[in-house]
């Protein structure tokens, strides 16, 4: 009960953050936003007809019609009309959609999503439409048709596209998830390495065999590589690792420990600390290696840089300077440092897509004897304003944005082993991913 | 056994005869050889080893040569003849020695062998690190840090005073010190503040001598902790900067 309090209160004051800001800024966040102060769209989506069906593949249907659902109740921005309210006939074509009936109570849905899959000679066709339910002159919105060979990833893959495209439309023109990856770090196998996982949780998979130590994987944006940081004979190195030819690639070598590479949005420069020079710094160097440059100079350690990826202009991280760790920014030329965080022990800093907030993890009241939570919060950093997104108890770290700036990926140790966990950007609809050994560090990919 | 009295009259008779017969034939012997003339000459000898350098295992010849002489003897064999070779197995380098003599003099002759010996295996240089090492984690002690710290407190200077004092003592000795970190806090930032104890403790011992050339640092943040439970004494443990030795 008091939960539900303490989370009524922190939407109200994400609400009251965002119309805080600019004009643009509320307007732009509201439109492609959680739906946080505005009326969530109800989304009616029936299963597809089945209209023919090779024998033994039996599941592709029932395969498709769960993702779909999933990915647009998972994109915060419908409220999905339960299946109980349907009408008892269920249209596979436009000529046998009944509009009146979706737009009217029980189901009174604003929008309604449909279609068939048939799949036949081994290939899976699907048609889908998406109807406006509330507008019976012209309701079409969208109609797509897709043509995979029929297996059980296609099924998904076409869920995913057709979720994506009604995600686009009526979310603000930002693409829904559904084909992200995230990547992370899990010592399933006996060893932290890097692994991969759908965006929901599904077809996690191992990358690296280092058989040391693999941390703090981090995407390019073109999805082709994921930087990494290894223990390596000469201590910490940052690795690369080929998604294209799935086999770790080569990566400029540094002298000292190098580690928390972090790519910039256009893919030209990677941010990473290092303490080649004695204590730990954050340089830039490009892509394809050459001379690093040095950003920071303190005593004190510096870590965990992340760009904005709006401009790449500016690179907030983490520094010790002042005692405790805390969230500072700077120009992408090591100018102009900014600190953001007042108090308690602040890391882990992710830039949102759009610019406008940092992600990160902190212990706001942090003292001796007084262990504190770590939450994620949010910050938009204009106006310094802050939300609690994690509430419930466990070390909350390594906050990572979704490309369409409604989802945070995390990680928690919530339920006892440390785990990856997705949400909305405003903290409801929490879910786990993974539960096998110990997961962490989640980074989620540009696209 | 006693003899009967028949075996006692076989006996007497039989020395008789043996009397008898040589008492007969005394005129008709040849004379014995007369006794060698008292030599005039002194002795000569001359004593060989071929080769005189062997390597350890191999044999060689001895050989000697005497005139004159009436008594050979040498040292390693003992008495000999007057002339003759013997293959020796010489274990370690050897002078052989030969004296001959007879009523007017004594001579005498040398031979040396020369017995490289084997190459002798050399030390094993893993024992010398394995000393050496021991020695190194007897000596070097690891210094601790407060929470959330990289500065190294006064009890711990006097810890680092008592290493470089080792350090210096062996200068050859390269290694490494290893940052670490407790379980609290966030795994990146205690990489990083792992470094940085490493380097305060590299740092540190610049002014007492010893050389940044001779050490390599590395964090191991929270990663590689020497103890898993979650107590302060665990934690205490595990804020160090630790000194390994580099083979």
């Amino acid at each position: 009960m008091e939960l539900t309090m303490i989370k009524r209160f922190a939407a109200i004051l994400f609400a009251l953050l965002l119309f805080a800001s600019s004009n643009t800024l509320a307007q732009d966040w509201i439109r492609t936003g959680t739906g946080l102060g505005v009326e969530k769209i109800r989304l009616a989506v029936p299963d597809f007809k089945l209209v023919a069906n090779d024998t033994g593949t039996p599941d592709l249907a029932a395969t498709f019609n769960t993702t779909l659902w999933n990915d647009l109740q998972f994109a915060g921005i419908f409220d999905m009309v339960s299946k109980s309210f349907y009408p008892m006939s269920v249209p596979g074509a436009p000529q046998e959609v009944h509009l009146a009936d979706w737009g009217s109570p029980p189901p009174n849905a604003n929008m309604l999503a449909f279609g068939n899959i048939g799949i036949q000679g081994g290939s899976l066709n699907v048609q889908g439409w998406l109807y406006d339910a509330k507008n019976v002159q012209s309701p079409q919105v969208l109609g797509k048709q897709y043509r995979e060979q029929a297996n059980g990833a296609n099924a998904r893959l076409i869920a995913h596209r057709f979720a994506d495209e009604i995600i686009f439309r009526l979310g603000g023109g930002i693409a829904g998830v559904g084909e992200t990856k995230i990547y992370f770090v899990s010592n399933r196998s006996g060893s932290k390495e890097i692994w991969q996982t759908d965006y929901d949780g599904a077809n996690q998979k191992q990358l690296t065999h280092l058989g040391t130590i693999a941390l703090s994987p981090h995407v390019s944006p073109d999805g082709s590589r994921v930087a990494f940081s290894g223990m390596t004979k000469a201590g910490w190195q940052i690795l690369m690792y080929s998604l294209e030819l799935g086999r770790q690639v080569s990566f400029a070598g540094f002298g000292g420990d190098n580690y928390s590479p972090s790519w910039s949005s256009d893919g030209q420069s990677i941010a990473f600390s290092s303490s080649r020079s004695g204590n730990t710094e954050i340089y830039t160097v490009g892509a394809a290696g050459g001379t690093p440059r040095r950003l920071t100079e303190s005593k004190a350690p510096d870590v965990s840089p992340t760009w904005n990826p709006k401009t790449n202009a500016q690179i907030a991280w983490v520094s010790g300077r002042t005692g405790l760790p805390q969230i500072y920014t700077m120009a992408s030329d090591g100018t102009n440092v900014v600190r953001v965080t007042d108090q308690g022990y602040a890391v882990s800093p992710s830039w949102s897509p759009n610019g406008q907030f940092l992600a990160f993890a902190w212990v706001r009241h942090y003292g001796p004897g007084e262990p504190g939570a770590s939450d994620i919060y949010v910050m938009d950093i204009a106006s310094k304003q802050w939300a609690q997104l994690t509430h419930d108890g466990g070390r909350n770290d390594f906050p990572s944005w979704a490309p369409d700036g409604r989802h945070i990926v995390f990680q928690s140790n919530r339920s006892g082993r440390v785990q990856i966990y997705s949400m909305l950007a405003d903290g409801s609809e929490v879910r786990q991913l993974t539960a096998g050994g110990e997961n962490t560090q989640p980074n989620w990919s540009f696209k | 056994m006693k003899l009967t009295r028949s075996q006692w009259i076989k006996v007497v008779l039989a020395l008789a005869v043996v009397l008898a017969v040589s008492a007969c034939g005394k005129k008709q012997v040849a004379a014995p050889p007369p006794p060698p003339p008292p030599p005039q000459l002194f002795p000569t000898a001359s004593l060989t080893a071929n080769p005189n350098t062997i390597n350890a295992g191999q044999a060689t010849t001895l050989t000697w040569n005497t005139e004159h002489a009436t008594d050979v003897t040498i040292d390693q064999l003992g008495k000999v003849d007057p002339s003759g070779s013997r293959t020796m197995l010489p274990s370690q380098s050897t002078t052989y020695h030969l004296v001959a003599k007879n009523a007017v003099g004594t001579q005498e002759a040398t031979a040396r062998v020369t017995v490289v010996p084997p190459q002798p295996p050399p030390p094993p240089p893993p024992t010398s690190n394995e000393t050496e090492a021991r020695m190194f984690a007897q000596n070097v002690q690891d210094i601790f840090f407060a929470y959330d710290s990289y500065d190294i407190e006064p009890q711990y200077q006097k810890v680092l005073q008592a290493d470089a004092r080792f350090l210096q003592q062996h200068p050859n000795i390269k290694f490494t010190i290893e940052g670490h970190c407790d379980e609290r806090g966030s795994t990146e930032y205690n990489l990083a503040l792992g470094d940085n104890r490493a380097n305060a403790a590299k740092q540190a011992l610049a002014p007492l001598g010893i050389s940044g050339d001779r050490i390599r640092t590395v964090s191991y943040g929270k990663e590689k902790p020497f103890c898993t439970e979650s107590t302060e004494s665990c934690w205490q443990q595990n804020r160090r900067a630790h000194f390994v030795y580099q083979p």
